[in-house]
């Protein structure tokens, strides 16, 4: 096939298009960690613009990890990640399995109390309230609880469960199998393709967990990192009288960042597929 | 013999009752594996999301931490909190800044990602394609207090990197984050640089399903990329993108409690304080609960309204979400 010039014009425009967007999509983390690894003196002296640091030095990272609340913030924030996500799983399998199978009495009835949820709430102040009479204030739980199940992600798992053939689970049935072990010999390991995406849209959830932490949490000790990342962020923003004593200087604000985001950008280029079939199965009309 | 007779009338009926009753009770005893698995998920969902539609009365009550939800005196009139708020100057400012950044956030960021999906979907060079994805996916992922810091270490007044390339020019250093000018600006661009990837993905599903023989045909006829875009993938997508347009503006209320909260601050109240940062503040930090719940159900209902105006329309266009 020739190739005509209008096609080669044609090529060399959307190929410099994408690359800026792939570019301005990148490169803010790019200089994120560039100024994390830069002696602030350096980054001064640059005028800032700093891609490739020449001189590199881990301090504010050795800073943070020993004089600050960061150790403290992300054993929590693993914490709640790893009990929050298998919680999720949990319930979130458990009430999309009988809501897969149409004879189920009722069913209806479970599906519009799960859809509601999605057109109605109470609100922050109610939903606030429910949380403080429940004695969960001020405890890991109340940061993995009040969110335990995505109305949505019961939708999406359920359609998957329902894409599953039939005969399966009559022939186990008919062999004398009870559902609860059908759920977890035939359906589980049949589902691990939903299984993983609903799990890592928990997980990336609970990773980046702000908002439940400073509406029902006042303890600085169970604050996780999202939050003590945004402080360490706000200090910047007082007007800073002398330079030298700056403390937090950018660079430690950069390392923060980065020490809050590197988990996800780590696992995020082996999950990338797991997280876009997932947007495709979300739209699939429940 | 009144007795009589109404003890025959039960009788009669009774065994009919029985049944009825008999026979559910055994569908559910039938089912009832299926019922025990539902049962954490229904109570997780009785307590924390239907627990909280009932407690919304103090929106219509006088509460009072001491006396709770049921125990607080009702409000006098009924609407007051209500009429608090509408009378409150906050009302109309409120409502604008929620519109306004909700609409913004509509319109910009509706066309980027499609017009990234479209060059995806022109795109020949596989590993070009699949690098842009990647990178333009990941932004999704990152929180929003993450975000703030990039937009910090670019944008700040000391030690942005803007800045001190406008100040090394020259200039004055202007203060973007702080600065009611720039503030909506920031908040719909850096909106539109974390959803341009992901929000592509799903265009990008709508185009792969497209006929491959409607290309073929155009190009034995000698039409252009251009024109071959034109004719043969917009209209391949348009229909989703009518039906996601009009789903988002079911959400009109929705302006991004989230982001505003974690960028905004001060100084920036009288153009990014929206209902919900509203609510938020004066709720659960000044503890005036039952104003705060009174316009958070006002919120509520008219997201609720929009949403099923929304999706009654996008039916029209061929699906909702149920």
């Amino acid at each position: 096939m020739v190739k005509s010039l209008d096609d080669k014009i044609f090529n060399g425009i959307v190929y410099v298009i994408l690359g800026i967007c792939g570019l301005a999509a990148i490169l803010p983390m790019l200089y994120v960690i560039s100024v994390s690894i830069t002696p602030f003196g350096e980054v001064l002296r640059n005028g800032g613009f700093i891609l490739f640091p020449r001189e590199i030095t881990f301090t504010a990272y050795r800073t943070l990890l020993t004089e600050s609340n960061i150790p403290k913030a992300f054993q929590i924030t693993v914490l709640i990640t790893v009990i929050g996500t298998a919680v999720n799983l949990i319930l979130t399998g458990l009430m999309a399995y009988p809501l897969s199978r149409k004879n189920l009495p009722a069913r209806k009835f479970f599906l519009l109390m799960i859809v509601f949820t999605l057109l109605f709430s109470g609100g922050i102040i109610p939903t606030y309230l429910v949380v403080k009479s429940m004695g969960l204030l001020d405890s890991i739980w109340a940061m993995i609880l009040p969110n335990a199940v995505w109305s949505f992600n019961v939708l999406i798992m359920k359609s998957f469960f329902e894409g599953l053939p039939e005969e399966l689970f009559e022939s186990a049935r008919m062999d004398g199998a009870k559902e609860f072990r059908i759920l977890l010999q035939i359906v589980i390991p049949l589902s691990i393709p939903v299984l993983l995406t609903v799990g890592l849209f928990y997980l990336v959830g609970h990773w980046n967990e702000f908002f439940q932490a400073i509406f029902y949490v006042t303890d600085r000790t169970l604050f996780p990192l999202q939050v003590i990342v945004r402080e360490i962020l706000m200090q910047s923003q007082q007007p800073l009288e002398n330079a030298e004593n700056m403390m937090p200087t950018q660079t430690m604000q950069m390392a923060s960042v980065m020490i809050a985001s590197l988990p996800i950008i780590v696992i995020y280029p082996f999950l990338q597929k797991h997280f876009t079939k997932g947007m495709l199965l979300g739209s699939i009309k429940g | 013999m009144q007795a009589n007779r109404s003890y025959i009338t039960t009788a009669r009926i009774q065994p009919a009752r029985q049944t009825k009753l008999h026979s559910v009770l055994r569908t559910v005893w039938r089912f009832r594996a299926f019922y025990i698995m539902l049962l954490p998920g229904v109570i997780y969902f009785i307590i924390f999301r239907y627990f909280p539609m009932y407690g919304v009365i103090i929106a219509f009550k006088d509460f009072s931490i001491m006396d709770g939800i049921t125990g607080s005196a009702w409000a006098n009139p009924w609407y007051k909190h209500f009429q608090d708020f509408y009378q409150s100057p906050y009302f109309s400012q409120l409502l604008t800044n929620t519109l306004l950044i909700s609409c913004y956030k509509l319109i910009f960021g509706t066309f980027p990602p499609i017009l990234l999906a479209l060059l995806l979907n022109e795109c020949r060079i596989r590993w070009l394609k699949s690098i842009v994805q990647t990178f333009t996916y990941l932004p999704h992922f990152l929180s929003w207090v993450i975000i703030f810091g990039i937009l910090l270490t670019l944008l700040s007044q000391n030690g942005g990197l803007v800045n001190r390339l406008i100040v090394d020019a020259g200039g004055q250093s202007i203060p973007f984050l702080t600065s009611t000018d720039y503030f909506r600006s920031i908040l719909v661009g850096s909106e539109v640089w974390q959803n341009l990837g992901w929000g592509a993905i799903i265009y990008l599903a709508a185009m792969a399903s497209i006929d491959p023989t409607l290309y073929e045909a155009a190009k034995v006829d000698g039409a252009s990329r251009l024109r071959m875009i034109w004719h043969i993938s917009l209209p391949g997508i348009q229909s989703i993108i009518v039906l996601l347009f009009i789903l988002k503006l079911g959400h009109l209320l929705d302006a991004g409690f989230d982001q505003i909260y974690i960028l905004y601050n001060i100084q920036v109240y009288p153009v990014a304080d929206i209902l919900d940062t509203w609510v938020y503040r004066t709720g659960l930090q000044q503890l005036n609960f039952s104003l705060a719940s009174a316009v958070g159900l006002f919120k509520s209902l008219i997201g609720l309204i929009l949403v099923l105006g929304a999706n009654r329309l996008a039916k029209k266009w061929g699906g909702g979400i149920w």
